[in-house]
């Protein structure tokens, strides 16, 4: 019924997952580099469902159901630490937010 | 061209724009508009490999709840348009080139792996209703302790959250 192979779907991950480590490099903003890792986060999702199909086994699924939950604990505790950065410091900027900078 | 070729390559596209335009926006609330977009892309791949179950936890909780924490944070903070700085050197000439140089080797030796090499059977090999009721067995029985585990970590970053968040001593 599927015709496609499973190498598209890695390749594509490792795209997302590439793309993931820029936008993490480049992007100054604190809340998009949050952004950035749940979109690491996500190609390795696809790489597990990828896989999970690929050797038929469910257990790959139950990872990502694990990674979607720990995923979802990390934004709400990131954003909580978000908020107090921006208390404390009154800025979003990462360059600012440099007290342990040597 | 059949089908699935034609919808995965579709969905591949949208991702892989929604990632670029999320690098390129901005104002983080465009950033978080193209995450979203990403996500229901993923969630409707995760349909064409006859993961139903996940594709929907995706929509539910990833495209709902952690991105409408993201916008509602955004909004909270009034995060406008990003400053721009000058990059940091480092960033720029060893980040980018180590950033496509793990890009290119992921791609690498994922295509040419040996699981790469099979052919997805989609939805027709395990019945679709049946694979969410295997999940749900396979969750509550060989995987029940982590998943107990689970609801710890859960109050923890619930407990985590609110002292962190909370304004002054």
């Amino acid at each position: 019924m599927n015709a496609v192979p499973i190498s598209y779907y890695l390749v594509l991950s490792a795209i997302l997952f590439g793309l993931g480590v820029v936008a993490f490099v480049f992007k100054r903003n604190i809340i998009t580099i949050f952004m950035a890792i749940e979109l690491m986060l996500n190609a390795v999702n696809l790489a597990f469902v990828a896989f999970a199909r690929s050797f038929n086994q469910l257990d790959g699924l139950i990872f990502v159901f694990f990674v979607i939950v720990v995923a979802a604990a990390e934004a709400a505790v990131g954003l909580a630490i978000v908020i107090a950065i921006v208390h404390n410091r009154q800025t979003l900027n990462i360059e600012r937010v440099n007290l342990l900078k040597f | 061209m059949s089908l699935p070729f034609l919808l995965f390559f579709v969905f591949a596209a949208t991702a892989v724009a929604g990632a670029l335009l999320l690098i390129l926006a901005r104002e983080p609330i465009h950033s978080a508009l193209s995450l979203i977009v990403v996500m229901v892309a993923l969630a409707a791949l995760y349909l064409l490999l006859g993961a139903e179950f996940i594709a929907a936890v995706q929509i539910i909780v990833y495209a709902g709840a952690v991105m409408v924490l993201f916008v509602f944070v955004i909004m909270l903070l009034n995060a406008g348009v990003e400053e721009r700085t000058n990059w940091s050197k480092m960033a720029k000439y060893a980040g980018l080139p180590l950033a496509l140089f793990l890009l290119l080797e992921l791609a690498h030796w994922l295509a040419r792996s040996e699981a790469g090499a099979t052919i997805a059977n989609g939805a027709a090999s395990s019945g679709q209703a049946a694979s969410t009721r295997a999940l749900s067995v396979l969750l509550f029985q060989q995987y029940l302790f982590p998943f107990e585990v689970t609801s710890i970590l859960i109050l923890i970053a619930i407990l985590g959250a609110l002292v962190l968040a909370k304004r002054g001593e």
